[in-house]
């Protein structure tokens, strides 16, 4: 192959072929993704890791901005903010600082008790960022595998609430010793969850029922259905009106890792395991390999002999028994004290998941690490109520406005002048982030 | 208008798609692009379209040197382009869209139909572009379909058309359609930009040609040339245009299909009782005019299709109510005829892709795990053994171009030891070097005594490869023929007509060895060919 020397003389260096070899500069799109996959696929793909960083910058910047507009005395300021603009200045950041340190101690640790607090006080905060992130994991795989296999699963929360009933009936319905009565529980919990999901797999598999729709149904269900179940004698605790489960048998929870003073609970280790085994299911397994195929060509998985229905049957019931492992660490864990079903025993967390997965790409650490993001401003948000005073719903608004410039990717690009973004955007989004303040 | 691209280089990262690029666009002339898949001709064309910015060089139109930042700039200097995939509004008309982007409004901006409608149909008539502008894009052939796209360039009085490979996506007869509206175009000043690496196709309508190759140009060349001339320069080294195979050696039948029928979503017999004898070591070509039937009668081999009569057996074990896994399994290689849709998966690495229908098996998965040593070790073999040009084994398999997709697909189907080998357009969208490499594959399959089975819409390539040739129009196998048939005779078939008993003489004459494998074999449905059955189709 020294044809080159012909056509290129004078041009020593291209003496290696293969080095030259333009290797498909031109990708042509891939067939007809719904409109939804396209977006989600730009979700999923358009963001590096740097977009994401800053993207939880920008939101906590805005969650800020939305703490001062909040707050009624540091706003008198600006109005002699020309006249005095550093008292405005000072105010502000006071504000906004106290409230970001009670988060950063509420969530990972306290400075102040550093030297003289025990080492129970010191692990605490990231105990509850821990805690608060379990079901956050289970969660967010829940949502990332069904995506893999082009299914997005919004139905966590009946998912969850599903996992959670069975593994509470098992839990106070039977008397079995200390280990196997938990093992029992969490394999209800993932039967339960699987079961449930599996009805969405089934109907769109079989009858090409959009998953959407049917898991935003399945949750609604689910809702109802537990309220409906806190009034049976069956799981309502005996002499009361107000819809609460009965209580679990000891040795049916999951145990607290650190003893009594601190709720880091055993399923942080099982969510790992989880998340291990959703990376081996991804990238070392057959089954994996076909969900993903199924996931991102069906044709092409079809004429390749695998089965989609099966592939989305499957996908559905795994991410079922992942959410339903949420629903068991929401009744048997720490923090849940007395172990029983309550109306809102999903706490929120089928539709944090799905923000979880999206942020952590539907790729397992990212996955772990989304979950503890969210974790800890959890966690923070708590603590910062309580010591900054500041509405622990702006933690709320900062996970939203992190999802919103997450699904945005160029926007953050443009903000910051990466590459990528067009050049000469707009001029300056952030000097006009400046002004908030003073026209206030 | 006169356009020129004056030392055009374009780079991603450490990737030189186009290296210091020349390139002078006459008024109305046809300037054809030459060169493989890969070579750089597209993203040439899309930093003239506005859509990559150039790392170096200028575009000068008329003398003037001109900045197009989006494709927007380029369609005001009177630039149009005809992409391979077409975007177009599916639910919406032909005049709808052709006004898209720059709508014609009544005060009020109320949409004005009527005066759309009207400049579609002026255009029509101005060049023969036949289209009804109230036909709903979605109903209509893939033909019409790239009309619709071109007269939404020439709507926005483009001056310089580019036609990116226009004719991949079409029949024979389509194609010529096309040569003839390229013609009228270039008869009333439009000059246009075809790139393709057809040969046939540069000789029969380029005024000019220019060969890229490896994102250089290496040449250009009068339509004059020969088309061996022409292959060399664009591929870089001697190439042969004819496959190289000796006389098939037919063996016992392997493959039997008795009756076959399958029936579309509507009822419609797609595949209307076919009957075929397919024997050891022998290819059988199917041609026939693209959607009558040959993709169905593939898929239904495959198992994707459930017949709805008939049967199909291989090596005596029936096929029907297997599962397209357990086809495969039992050692059925496919080559689906859209590598995009149903080949490979776009966003799997390459060494993914060439295991996709293998990964249960060992030695690529044991006991429900993936080997990714065997994954790559199988990868770095076949990316070798067919000179697949990728970057790494990991690169994702749509970053290829059409052409290594292709052989990817190719690779993978043929890794395996074969009972049955079937390949639908093996050779679409694939330059003349890897068509070759291609070709020699199959024919060497078939000397290993596969049988082997080939669908393709371009005549050239079943008669160059087939042993026999199976006719097929409107599902049915009108007749079963020898290679050495001639092109009309072929023709009349595909489009449903029986050329009486010429054709037997024919074959008997010229190729009486063969003549036992092909019309005695062939039971066809010759009473049910109805020859006064004319319909345009």
């Amino acid at each position: 192959m020294t044809e080159d020397n012909k056509s290129t003389p004078g041009e020593p260096s291209e003496a290696k072929p293969a080095a030259t070899r333009p290797a498909g500069a031109s990708a042509s799109a891939p067939p007809k993704p719904s409109l939804g996959r396209a977006m989600l696929d730009g979700i999923i793909t358009g963001n590096s890791a740097v977009v994401t960083f800053l993207a939880i910058l920008l939101a906590l910047v805005v969650g800020g901005v939305l703490m001062i507009l909040a707050d009624q005395d540091v706003l008198d300021q600006y109005k002699y903010f020309t006249a005095a603009p550093g008292d405005a200045l000072s105010a502000s950041w006071s504000l906004v600082s106290d409230a970001y340190s009670a988060m950063f101690k509420g969530s990972i640790m306290n400075p102040d008790l550093f030297a003289d607090g025990s080492l129970e006080d010191n692990f605490r905060p990231i105990s509850e960022t821990i805690t608060q992130a379990t079901p956050l994991i289970f969660g967010g795989l829940a949502v990332s595998i069904a995506f893999r296999t082009g299914l997005f699963n919004i139905g966590a929360q009946g998912q969850i609430i599903a996992g959670a009933v069975f593994a509470s009936w098992i839990g106070f319905v039977v008397d079995l010793p200390p280990v196997i009565h938990l093992v029992f529980v969490i394999l209800a919990g993932v039967i339960g969850g699987g079961l449930y999901a599996g009805i969405a797999g089934f109907l769109k598999a079989r009858y090409g029922a959009h998953e959407v729709i049917v898991t935003i149904m399945l949750n609604h269900i689910a809702v109802l259905l537990l309220g409906w179940l806190l009034t049976t004698d069956t799981f309502r605790r005996g002499g009361q009106s107000q819809p609460i489960g009965k209580d679990a048998n000891d040795n049916a929870v999951l145990p607290n890792l650190f003893g009594d003073n601190l709720r880091i609970h055993f399923g942080i280790i099982l969510a790992l395991l989880a998340a291990g085994i959703y990376w081996w299911l991804l990238n070392r397994s057959t089954l994996g390999f076909e969900l993903r195929a199924v996931g991102s060509n069906p044709d092409a998985a079809r004429t390749a002999g695998m089965s989609v229905a099966r592939a989305q049957i499957l996908a559905m019931v795994i991410a079922g028994a992942m959410a339903g492992l949420a629903g068991v660490s929401q009744v048997m864990s720490s923090t849940n004290p007395a172990h029983t079903l309550t109306p809102s025993i999903d706490a929120g967390i089928g539709f944090d998941a799905i923000t979880v997965a999206l942020l952590g790409r539907t790729k397992p650490l990212g996955t772990v690490l989304a979950a503890l993001l969210f974790g800890a401003l959890r966690a923070g948000g708590s603590v910062m109520q309580a010591s900054a005073n500041v509405s622990v719903d702006i933690v709320i608004v900062i996970q939203a406005v992190i999802v919103l410039f997450v699904a945005a990717p160029p926007l953050v690009r443009s903000i910051f002048r990466l590459r990528g973004a067009r050049e000469g955007a707009e001029g300056g989004p952030l000097a006009a982030k400046e002004t908030v303040g003073v026209q206030a | 208008m006169k356009l020129e691209l004056r030392g055009i280089t374009k780079r991603f990262g450490s990737l030189v798609a186009n290296d210091h690029i020349d390139l002078t666009v006459e008024p109305g002339e046809i300037h054809c692009l030459l060169g493989e898949n890969g070579a750089g001709k597209s993203t040439l064309m899309n930093v003239l379209y506005g859509l990559y910015e150039p790392t170096e060089g200028e575009i000068v139109v008329d003398g003037t040197p001109r900045k197009f930042r989006t494709a927007g700039d380029a369609i005001d200097a009177g630039i149009g382009m005809v992409h391979q995939h077409f975007m177009l509004v599916p639910v919406f008309t032909v005049a709808e869209n052709v006004m898209l982007g720059h709508e014609e409004t009544k005060p009020m901006g109320w949409l004005d139909r009527r005066r759309a409608r009207k400049k579609v149909l002026d255009l029509v008539d101005e060049y023969g572009l036949k289209v009804d502008p109230d036909m709903l894009v979605e109903d209509l052939p893939v033909g019409l379909q790239q009309r619709v796209e071109i007269l939404k360039a020439l709507v926005r009085d483009a001056k310089v058309l580019i036609l990116d490979e226009p004719t991949a996506v079409l029949t024979p007869q389509e194609t010529e359609e096309l040569f003839r509206v390229m013609r009228a175009l270039r008869e009333s000043g439009h000059s246009i930009v075809f790139i393709t690496h057809k040969l046939k196709e540069v000789k029969a309508v380029a005024d000019r040609i220019t060969v890229i190759r490896r994102g250089k140009v290496v040449g250009t060349a009068d339509p004059a040339s020969s088309e061996k001339e022409l292959a060399s320069l664009m591929v870089g080294r001697p190439v042969k245009l004819v496959v190289d195979k000796t006389e098939a050696e037919p063996g016992a039948v392997r493959l039997e299909i008795n009756d076959l029928t399958v029936l579309d979503g509507n009822g419609q017999a797609v595949v209307d009782r076919v009957d075929l004898r397919l024997r050891e070591g022998e290819i059988l070509g199917i041609a026939g005019v693209d959607g009558n039937g040959q993709s169905e009668l593939t898929q239904a081999i495959l198992g994707l299709r459930a017949p709805a009569a008939g049967s199909i057996s291989l090596d005596g074990k029936d096929l029907a109510g297997m599962s397209p896994r357990q086809i495969l399994g039992s050692g059925v290689g496919f080559v689906p005829e859209d590598r995009q849709h149903d080949g490979i998966v776009s966003d799997f690495t390459v060494a993914e892709n060439l295991v996709l229908d293998m990964v249960t098996q060992a030695p690529f998965g044991k006991r429900g795990s993936i080997v990714p040593s065997a994954v790559r070790d199988n990868a770095r073999e076949r990316v070798e053994e067919f000179d697949i040009r990728t970057q790494t084994i990991e690169s994702p398999a749509g970053t290829l171009s059409g052409g290594n997709q292709q052989k990817v697909v190719v690779a993978r189907e043929l890794s395996r030891p074969l009972r049955l080998f079937i390949a639908s357009q093996p050779t679409r969208g694939v330059d003349v070097g890897a068509m070759e490499f291609i070709h020699k594959r199959i024919v060497a399959e078939r000397d290993v005594g596969t049988p082997v089975i080939i669908v393709s819409t371009e005549l050239d390539e079943v008669v160059a490869l087939a042993d026999r040739i199976a006719v097929m129009y409107r599902g049915r196998i009108v007749d079963i023929v020898p290679p050495t048939t001639s092109r009309g005779d072929l023709g009349l078939l595909m489009a449903g007509v029986l050329p009486g008993a010429e054709h037997a003489d024919g074959a008997g004459a010229t190729r009486a060895d063969t003549a036992p494998a092909g019309p005695v074999e062939a039971k066809t449905n010759e009473s049910d060919a109805t020859p006064g059955e004319e319909d345009p189709a």
